[in-house]
């Protein structure tokens, strides 16, 4: 391609041009080492004959154990690593990627370690709240991987703030043109007025089912109005309509848009709550071996 | 009113404040001449409580008037104080319009038709200019206004705003906020949209528009303006409205007309040029003198210095040594040798060719702007690949510059007088070849800032240096192995273009043979393909085009146009011809180069059939980025929103990662098929931000960042300056309580950058902290790089140069 006066750059700092998701770093690189530590175990832990049988206790089981401690409080650092922006060449994806993987590597360690043995035990608390993380975590990279585009697209190049402000602007001239309507009718759209856009809860946001919407409602009792009558042009009810309508269509984008982001974001809430009651389990977990050894 | 003065001070800032204050000291007759009501119009002007800073740090201050760092109100209030204590006699409301007479007896008349006589005038004006008039007939009526001050003042009145920029767009708005007033406001605009208006103010502007409180009139001017009526040139033929009141926002002129009918002369043509001036201020028009922003010297304490030195100078104080003597003395201590600073100054001017025809003046501020430095034989003044964008010139010795990478004794001497480093100066990209001191060597070294202004000042320089920097850089693109005799014969073909955006130099399917090689911006190469034209690549300054048709004849294969405005040089292709048959080595590098871009020809044309829309999407993306700017970008942020969750973890790491301010605004910006790209500095190949800094604090630093140092005033020039809207002016915030204490004690705002309200809390009580400009600077001296790619957990976050990201590798790698 074109010749540059100066080709020989100094290496880039910075991130490659062909860039990949954390998914697929480095060429699956932590996909590889989780899958083939775990296929290791699961080999090792078929040939190799412990008696009377495979549990907890057994020097294998040890073993495991502590690989798997050692993993879940390397796995729990990530919030840390998020959130400390210390000099040096990391990478946060290169993290995520290795926790991705080695948390799932981590369901075939768990399991092994128990050699099959669960009762309603803290030992099996533990294991639960682990595969509970582990779980929230596949949810995790599912949402991470089906839900961007969408998210970019609703967007439209507006940021979560135009959006607000777009509603406010309808808001304030939904309220001039409501000015000559009659007490019932500006009464509708008083109600719409007041609507907090964020309003309704957690379940409606997340399933986006709005159909008690004041704004829809107070629209619909505008339009069996408005329907039944000509339009002349200078008809206030008819500008209110015209104005509710794209209040309601600016009110769909703000939802789908808050929609996916809590999709996006509601699953950490399990993530983490639960990482911490795994290490309390964890600990209890450990405690308790070893106090009945 | 023409009692004669000694001297009259035109402009009351702190230039003129200051003279007329030594003036008055000295006991001297003297008139202070203001347009306005009040003192110092410039600062007057800051917005409320504005911090006022007092750069640069190291020079004293030397006026009758006291300035230090502090609020505009603060400042304000002690120069009215001091005006008053030491007797300073000024005239009010007083715009000056016309300078006549010669030294002893100058007469000067007013725009009210006062006259002023005076043996010796002071210029001060400063360079805010004076706003366009409205020049239809009509346009002297006194229902016109220039400004707005309050829109609260005015109650049921037609009126009109005439200009699309934000100031008219913000005073349209204002009168017609309160619907109380009652107001009948119209907006006028000579074009079809408000495109030299910030967005956010169109948005308001339309709105108001849509709901009827604006009547927006485009592409509409005056035609005629009567008392209560207005005449309007409409797209549908002239219109009459009512019309009580007309406020015309149409931008200012600079004063440079006004100061050239005084007798002035400037150095030259350029718009950046300023009025000719002897060591003493002293204009073309003796007995009138220059000082402040008009000089060229736009800092406050630099105002009020010269304004006390031009007073003691037409006093006859002809040994006063200027206030930065202290700053030169130090520039000039670590040299060999024992020279006074007026003595080092002849001597760089005399010995470095570009700087002969400076005044002593302007080598005194040429120097403040520049540094020097000695060095042994064999010390190396810059490496290869290394960003810079100074200048240098060897006032001793010389110097080697190391052409073949690959071998480092293979030099170029460059003799004493002469001048490199100008690549960087003109591309703003990396070195090009590594530089040693042929001997003990005194070099040089011209800030960016430096060199533009010597060009504009001095033509002669601007003539050598561009044709240095032609001369080098054909040597560099076509070299190693070709004389400066063979690129002599070149450059008597050479022709330097500009280009605007978009603008073709090569079309497909027509003749030529010509050479084109980029000096400044960036070109696109596009083909048509199946009657659309196809996105070939992308060719940075420093490439050549054309070379196929010459080496292969035939017609032109496709078509390179300007990504943004550029300059190209073009060759004439027989010279070229001619200088490749002599110099097989050319030829061969010329062909190889060939052959690989008709391999990406021929891989887009292969794919077009099996992957069209691919081929499309990936024109059409490349198209996006450029017309984003990334055609003038020399490293990128960019998020692509196939991987982006939204989590702003960027943003919180690049907050604090920089004394808890984000740089940069994820969300906003445009998209095209997923390719975000976000509010954040794309380190222009030639920044619009440094255009106009005064303490000029804007550099391009060792990783080609453009980034602002300490001496930052805050006055937002930079802000405005930025196409792209990336740099906000803002105070650093309270230091926060370490990450742990917030995770586990929940102290402190967490990451990210703390919420205003928390700062306001946690402000240290009684310490104001400036607003400064604060912009990315590519997170340099960081170990690791920029922490918004480090942070993103998904990997969304890149930063790329557009010709590695703009290149056909990406559609090869995604359609395999
Ligand atoms: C927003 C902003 C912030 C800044 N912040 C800083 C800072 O923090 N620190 C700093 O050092 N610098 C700062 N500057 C730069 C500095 O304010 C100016 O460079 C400086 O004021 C120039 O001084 P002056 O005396 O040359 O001219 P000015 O201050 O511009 O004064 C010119 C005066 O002349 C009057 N005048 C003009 N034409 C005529 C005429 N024909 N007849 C009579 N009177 C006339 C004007 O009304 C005005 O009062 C800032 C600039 C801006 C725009
Ligand atoms: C026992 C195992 C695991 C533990 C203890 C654990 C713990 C954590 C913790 C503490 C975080 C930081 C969250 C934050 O601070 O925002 C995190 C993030 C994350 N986890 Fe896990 N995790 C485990 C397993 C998994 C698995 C198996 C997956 C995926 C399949 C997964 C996917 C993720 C992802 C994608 C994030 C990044 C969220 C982000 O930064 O946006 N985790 N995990």
């Amino acid at each position: 391609m074109a010749t540059r006066a100066s080709s020989t750059h100094t290496p880039r700092a910075k991130g490659e041009t062909l860039h990949d998701g954390f998914l697929r770093h480095a060429g699956f690189r932590w996909a590889k080492i989780a899958g083939g530590l775990s296929l290791l175990l699961v080999v090792s832990y078929a040939l190799i004959d412990i008696t009377p049988r495979h549990n907890g206790g057994s020097w294998y089981g040890y073993t495991l154990g502590t690989i798997g401690v050692g993993l879940i409080l390397w796995l729990t650092a990530l919030g840390l690593r998020k959130r400390a922006m210390t000099t040096g060449r990391w990478s946060l994806k290169a993290w995520t990627s290795a926790h991705v993987y080695l948390g799932l590597s981590l369901i075939v360690i768990g399991t092994l370690h128990t050699g099959f043995q669960f009762g309603w035990n803290v030992h099996t608390l533990a294991y639960g709240l682990m595969m509970l993380v582990i779980l929230s975590g596949l949810y995790g990279i599912t949402v991470y991987t089906v839900l961007p585009r969408a998210l970019s697209s609703n967007r439209s190049e507006m940021t979560q703030g135009q959006m607000l402000d777009a509603l406010r602007a309808i808001d304030r001239q939904l309220h001039d043109a409501a000015q000559p309507l009659a007490q019932e009718d500006a009464a509708l759209v008083r109600m719409s007025l007041d609507q907090d856009p964020f309003g309704g809860g957690l379940w409606r946001r997340l399933t986006g089912n709005h159909r008690d919407c004041v704004t829809t409602q107070a629209h619909r009792e505008l339009r069996r109005a408005t329907s039944t009558r000509p339009n002349l042009g200078n008809d206030p009810l008819e500008k209110v309509d015209a104005l509710l309508d794209r209040k309601e269509a600016m009110l769909a984008q703000l939802r789908r848009h808050l929609r996916l982001r809590a999709l996006l974001e509601i699953w950490l809430y399990v993530h983490v709550p639960a990482t911490f009651a795994l290490l309390a389990a964890l600990t209890a977990h450990i405690v308790s071996v070893f106090f009945y050894w | 009113m023409s009692d004669s003065v000694r001297i009259a001070i035109v402009g009351s800032g702190p230039a003129g404040l200051s003279a007329a204050a030594r003036a008055a000291q000295l006991g001297l007759s003297h008139v202070l001449l203001e347009k306005t009501d009040h003192l110092s119009d410039t600062i007057y002007k800051y917005q409320k409580g504005k911090h006022v800073m007092a750069t640069p740090s190291q020079l004293i201050l030397r006026s009758d008037c006291d300035f230090d760092a502090g609020k505009r109100e603060a400042i304000l209030e002690t120069w009215n104080r001091q005006a008053a204590e030491l007797g300073v006699t000024v005239a009010y409301q007083a715009e000056v319009k016309a300078i006549t007479g010669s030294a002893g007896a100058f007469t000067i008349t007013t725009t009210k038709g006062q006259t002023f006589v005076a043996e010796a005038v002071i210029m001060a004006i400063g360079t805010q200019g004076n706003p366009n008039l409205l020049r239809c007939p009509g346009g002297d009526l006194p229902h016109i206004q220039y400004q707005l001050d309050d829109p609260g003042e005015y109650v049921d009145e037609h009126i009109t705003v005439i200009g699309s920029g934000d100031a008219g767009i913000e005073n349209a708005l204002g009168l017609a906020a309160d619907a109380a007033q009652g107001n009948v406001v119209t907006i006028l605009n000579r074009g079809a949209d408000f495109a030299r208006a910030k967005s956010a103010n169109v948005k308001l502007l339309m709105e108001a528009g849509e709901q009827g409180r604006i009547r927006i009139m485009t592409e509409t001017s005056p035609a005629e303006v009567r008392p209560g009526e207005l005449v309007l040139d409409t797209r549908d033929g002239q219109e009459t409205i009512r019309c009580d009141r007309i406020i015309a926002r149409m931008g200012s002129a600079a004063p440079r007309k006004f100061v050239e009918s005084c007798g002035i002369d400037f150095t030259s043509e350029d718009r950046e040029a300023f009025p000719k001036l002897s060591p003493v201020f002293e204009t073309t028009n003796p007995g009138i003198f220059v000082i402040g922003a008009l000089a060229g010297y736009p800092l406050i304490k630099h105002c009020m210095n010269q304004g006390y030195d031009v007073v003691e100078f037409i006093n006859g104080n002809r040994d006063l040594k200027p206030a930065d003597e202290p700053i030169l003395e130090a520039k000039f201590a670590a040299l060999p040798g024992t020279r006074s600073v007026d003595e080092w100054l002849e001597l760089l001017r005399a010995r470095v060719t570009i700087l002969n025809d400076l005044s002593p003046l302007q080598m005194r501020e040429f120097m403040l702007d520049s540094e020097v430095r000695a060095y042994k034989a064999g010390d190396v003044v810059f490496e290869r690949a290394a960003p810079g964008s100074s200048l240098f010139a060897v006032a001793e010795g010389s110097a080697l510059v190391e052409v073949n990478p690959t071998d480092p004794s293979v030099t170029v001497p460059i003799e004493q007088g002469s001048i490199f480093g100008e690549v960087g100066l003109i591309s703003g990209r990396r070195r090009g070849a590594t530089v040693r001191a042929g001997a003990a060597s005194i070099m040089v070294e011209v800030s960016r800032t430096a060199a533009l202004k010597l060009m504009a000042s001095v033509p002669a320089a601007k003539r050598a240096v561009t044709r240095i920097s032609i001369e080098r850089q054909l040597l560099q693109i076509f070299g190693p192995g070709l004389s400066t005799d063979d690129v002599a014969q070149l450059m008597e073909s050479a022709e330097v273009l500009s280009v605007r955006a978009g603008q073709p130099i090569i079309t497909e399917g027509e003749d030529g043979t010509d050479i084109y090689v980029i000096r400044v911006g960036s070109m696109i190469v596009e083909k048509m393909v199946a009657a659309k034209p196809v996105f070939l690549s992308y060719l940075p300054a420093g490439s050549y085009v054309g070379e196929m048709t010459l080496i292969g004849g035939g017609k032109r294969t496709a078509t390179v146009k300007a990504a943004i405005k550029s300059e190209v040089i073009k060759l004439d292709g027989a010279a070229m011809r001619a200088l490749m048959d002599r110099k097989p080595a050319l030829l061969e590098r010329a062909r190889t180069m060939m052959a690989s871009r008709q391999d990406v020809n021929a891989f887009i044309e292969s794919r077009k059939d099996s992957f069209s829309g691919a081929v499309d999407m990936y024109s059409e993306t490349a198209r996006f980025l450029v017309d984003n700017g990334i055609g003038e970008a020399t490293d990128v942020l960019l998020i692509d929103e196939n991987l982006c969750v939204g989590c702003d973890n960027c943003e919180k790491a690049c907050a604090d990662s920089h004394e808890g301010l984000s740089r940069l605004d994820r969300e906003a910006g445009k998209t095209y098929a997923h390719l975000h790209v976000p509010t954040s500095c794309r380190h222009c190949e030639h920044p619009h931000c440094m255009a106009d800094c005064p303490p000029n604090a804007i550099h391009r630093g060792p990783d080609g960042e453009v980034f602002i140092d300490d001496t930052c005033i805050g006055c937002g020039n930079c802000q405005r300056n930025c196409p792209y809207g990336v740099i906000r002016m803002d105070s650093v915030p309270p230091p926060k309580p370490s990450l742990l204490s917030w995770l586990f004690l929940g102290k402190g705002p967490g990451p990210g950058e703390p919420s205003k309200k928390w700062r306001y809390k946690h402000a240290e009580p009684g310490v104001e902290k400036p607003k400064k400009a604060i912009k990315c600077d590519m997170c340099s001296g960081i170990d690791g790089g920029p922490a918004c790619v480090r942070a993103c957990p998904t990997g969304a976050a890149i930063r790329v140069a557009p010709e590695d990201f703009l290149s056909v590798a990406r559609l090869e790698r995604e359609n395999g």
